[in-house]
């Protein structure tokens, strides 16, 4: 099926590439149909896209390309719903505020979004406060992770 | 909304599990200590809408932004 996206046109998805997020996004707790669309191979970034509204579209980053030392925890619950059964499953991705410019722009620490993507589930975890993970990290890329 | 008084040192129960207790209060800032099982979770509610407001944020940026990703 072909869907508009924010940023990358018309793109054709295949209904199993669409994930699930039960209770949507912060904020947007009716979007709960996306896809990950990837937008450029050489770099640690994607396309969180609703399925259903064009605007609703997401750049989101690799955490552990900015921030080497990122960690998070899971819980039970959030496991139960994403359907977790083994670590790999699990990609994290933080949602990146885009500015004028890159040096600028912030990606978001403290509330990543969790995929399963064997499951193709996902959701928006809130971590403890944690001054090292905050809602705005500066988007600096790590020396050689990003071309 | 249930409305309860409490003085320093009392405590309310919610559910079998979850005790929030009051230790101090200093003129208009109330420190309180919740004891819950590892499963729930406890937030301030700022930080929800803290992250509300940055989920919104971040879509309204703009999208040249892709563009000067691929110059750099």
């Amino acid at each position: 099926m072909k869907i508009a996206t924010k940023f990358l046109g018309e793109v054709d998805i295949a209904e199993q590439d669409i994930l699930t997020f039960e209770q949507g996004l912060l904020g947007l707790e009716e979007e709960k149909e996306f896809v990950l669309l990837p937008i450029d191979a050489d770099l640690p970034l994607a396309l969180l896209q609703s399925v259903l509204h064009m605007e609703i579209g997401f750049v989101v980053a690799y955490p552990f390309a900015f921030k080497k030392d990122y960690s998070f925890d899971i819980s039970e619950e959030d496991r139960e719903q994403l359907q977790i059964e083994k670590e790999e499953d699990v990609l994290p991705y933080s949602i990146v505020t885009m500015k004028e410019t890159f040096q600028d722009s912030t990606i978001n620490l403290l509330a990543p979004v969790i995929l399963n993507m064997a499951k193709k589930r996902g959701k928006q975890i809130v971590l403890q406060d944690n001054k090292a993970f905050p809602l705005r990290y500066p988007m600096q890329p790590l020396e050689g992770s990003v071309k | 909304m249930l409305v309860l008084s409490r003085k320093k040192d009392e405590s309310i129960m919610i559910g079998d599990q979850i005790e929030i207790k009051i230790l101090a209060v200093e003129g208009e800032q109330i420190k309180l200590g919740i004891v819950a099982p590892k499963t729930v979770k406890v937030h301030r509610s700022e930080v929800f809408e803290a992250i509300q407001a940055q989920n919104k944020e971040a879509l309204a940026s703009s999208s040249n932004f892709l563009e000067q990703l691929k110059k750099k």
